[in-house]
């Protein structure tokens, strides 16, 4: 598994648990829009970037903590092995 | 007090001061009053060139910036009314705003281009777009100003003379039937407004004023209009900072804002998460919020954070702008447990309270709001019924706009808000209308019932949950729900939850029965 793929499995187990009780797991994509669905409002981003930090010992900017970063999973693990040094 | 005519004309106020920064983003880029005048000028020339004439409207989907401010002030100069859709909103709703009020151009980012040729080609609308390569100090908007001159010069033309009823802007709010409505608003509607707030707020030539509002919503008509009238700075936050409580509490302080704007609901989350402490706010002086009721613990803890604010509660829907306000007492009430009252109506209108057949009801007894003067809208766009129906007339012939809104006096002289008479509710300061979203799920295939109810919640204020009866199968993945639903929503009006139930409960006259699934929580 490379880490980009391990990063997005453990982001989606915890996103299926804290957002989508009950959700066919196959659902969720890497490509699955996650904010702009508004099944991550602002509440719940704020509580996946403070997991992502808890997680993975990394610091997203507020600037970072947008659509554009977090949309789907594979922009989150995108993110996160950028700040963990690929 | 003489009422500008213009709208604009505030803007030429300014002129007094060319050198004093008009608005400023939050990355530090900036314009003076001079530079906003000018470019405002070209936005005003270009429109005419392509064919806007006084009386058109103009759309405008752009990222709320210092090009958006420009834009806005060169369409009202062009003689025409703005219409700002929300820049995160579908296609498909943004295309429908600008094809139902006709608009003769539209100012827009490039990277929605495509999906609003799309929308617009569907309606047989063609408007004349204004292509920006973004949006940002300004640059986005001077860049394509440039490359349309180099193509064919637009002569100079002096702004218009607009009669106080003409159309300033047109602002869509949710509506039952499904669509969203125009809410129609006049150069008068708006100058009368922002007069009331230099007489109610006396602001001064070096505040600055926050702009968290986006510029779709009507609190961003006193965030754009009353600093720009006074002189003073107005500080645009975006949509990602706006709603980042962290973030936000250190730009209040390091902006140096004086006189912050808002729904309460940000202001909840930066008490509850925005570390206020860390923090020196000694330059905010004014807190204002409107839209929905301030939990009163959350009211209360942030003022113990800023103890040297005043606080005002502004009370009105998008068709009446603000009509009634509170000042809260100097004193902080701890043991208070009623959030505060919206207050009383303000100087230049008249507030009557009606029972459901019309009559006046007794002072201090429950009844619907009613407000008449210059602040209340013409109508909704295109809609003379739903206009109709919206006011209320009494024999004297005088119209008054129907807030939908139940209130009683108290024994102070201030209205209390007891609640709404009707299915619409305020999230995170939009209004929704249940009905609209419940229009939208029965647009998909697969959805045989749906009713939609907002339910209490700590940190969101409203949760907005539908109950579903489907064709052939018990549940569906609340993915593709969601994802259907943000094809014709915006995100807040997206339900929070979904339950599923093989029929809906109904009354014992066969209608949905509300308050059980209400009960269900």
């Amino acid at each position: 598994m490379t880490a980009s793929n391990e990063t997005a499995a453990i982001v989606k187990q915890f996103i299926l648990a804290e957002f989508l009780p009950g959700e066919d797991p196959a659902e969720l994509t890497p490509s699955t829009p996650l904010i702009t669905t508004g099944i991550l409002d602002s509440i719940a981003t704020l509580k996946l970037v403070a997991f992502l930090e808890e997680t993975f010992g990394i610091s997203i900017a507020a600037h970072e903590a947008d659509v554009e970063h977090l949309n789907t999973l594979a922009d989150i693990a995108h993110l996160v092995d950028s700040k963990r040094g690929g | 007090m003489a009422a500008d005519s213009a709208l604009h004309d505030l803007l030429e106020r300014s002129a007094a001061r060319p050198e004093q920064v008009a608005v400023e983003e939050a990355d530090g880029s900036r314009i003076s009053c001079g530079e906003l005048v000018r470019l405002s000028n070209r936005v005003r020339d270009r429109l005419r060139a392509v064919g806007v004439h006084p009386g058109d409207r103009v759309g405008l989907w752009l990222r709320k910036s210092i090009d958006t401010v420009a834009a806005i002030f060169g369409i009202l100069k062009a003689g025409a009314a703005y219409v700002p859709v929300d820049p995160t909103a579908p296609p498909a709703r943004n295309g429908y705003i600008f094809a139902n009020c006709a608009v003769r151009a539209a100012i827009i980012e490039h990277r929605f281009a495509a999906a609003l040729a799309g929308e617009l080609q569907q309606a047989g609308h063609q408007p004349r777009l204004l292509l920006l390569d973004g949006a940002g100090g300004g640059r986005s908007l001077a860049r394509c100003l440039d490359d349309l001159q180099a193509a064919s010069p637009a002569p100079e033309v002096p702004s218009a003379r607009p009669a106080a009823e003409d159309l300033a802007y047109i602002l869509y709010t949710s509506g039952s039937t499904g669509r969203p409505k125009g809410v129609m608003l006049s150069h008068r509607n708006a100058t009368s407004f922002v007069d009331w707030c230099s007489t109610t707020f006396a602001p001064a030539a070096n505040e600055r004023f926050s702009a968290h509002a986006p510029f779709h919503f009507d609190l961003s008509v006193l965030d754009i209009f009353l600093p720009i009238k006074h002189g003073a700075t107005l500080v645009l936050i975006g949509e990602e900072l706006g709603k980042d409580p962290v973030q936000l509490a250190r730009f209040i302080a390091e902006a140096r804002i004086t006189s912050w704007y808002s729904a309460p609901s940000i202001l909840s989350l930066l008490v509850q998460r925005g570390r206020l402490q860390d923090h020196d706010f000694e330059p905010l002086r004014r807190v204002l919020f409107a839209g929905e009721v301030f939990p009163i613990g959350h009211l209360n803890r942030l003022r113990h954070a800023w103890p040297h604010c005043a606080y005002y509660n502004l009370y009105g829907p998008t068709e009446t702008n603000v009509c009634t306000f509170f000042a809260l007492p100097a004193q902080i009430e701890d043991d208070r447990l009623d959030p505060y009252p919206i207050g009383r109506v303000c100087a230049q209108l008249t507030g009557l309270v009606i029972d459901e057949q019309g009559r006046t009801v007794a002072a201090g007894a429950d009844g619907e709001l009613c407000i008449a003067g210059p602040h209340v809208m013409q109508g909704y766009w295109g809609q003379p019924e739903q206009t109709e129906r919206a006011f209320h007339v009494t024999p004297d012939g005088r119209r008054w706009y129907k807030t939908g809104d139940i209130v009683a006096l108290d024994g102070q002289g201030d209205f209390a808000y007891l609640g709404r008479r009707d299915r619409m509710i305020k999230k995170r300061g939009y209004r929704v209308e249940l009905d609209e979203i419940e229009a939208c799920l029965y647009r998909h295939a697969a959805i045989h019932e749906a009713a939609v109810v907002a339910l209490p919640h700590d940190e969101l204020g409203q949760l907005v949950k539908a109950h579903l009866a489907l064709r052939g199968a018990d549940r569906m993945s609340i993915i593709q729900l969601k994802r259907f639903c943000a094809e014709h929503l915006p995100t807040y009006m997206i339900p929070d939850q979904f339950a599923f139930h093989a029929a809906l409960p109904k009354t014992s006259t066969g209608k949905t029965d509300y308050q059980q699934l209400k009960q269900l929580g």
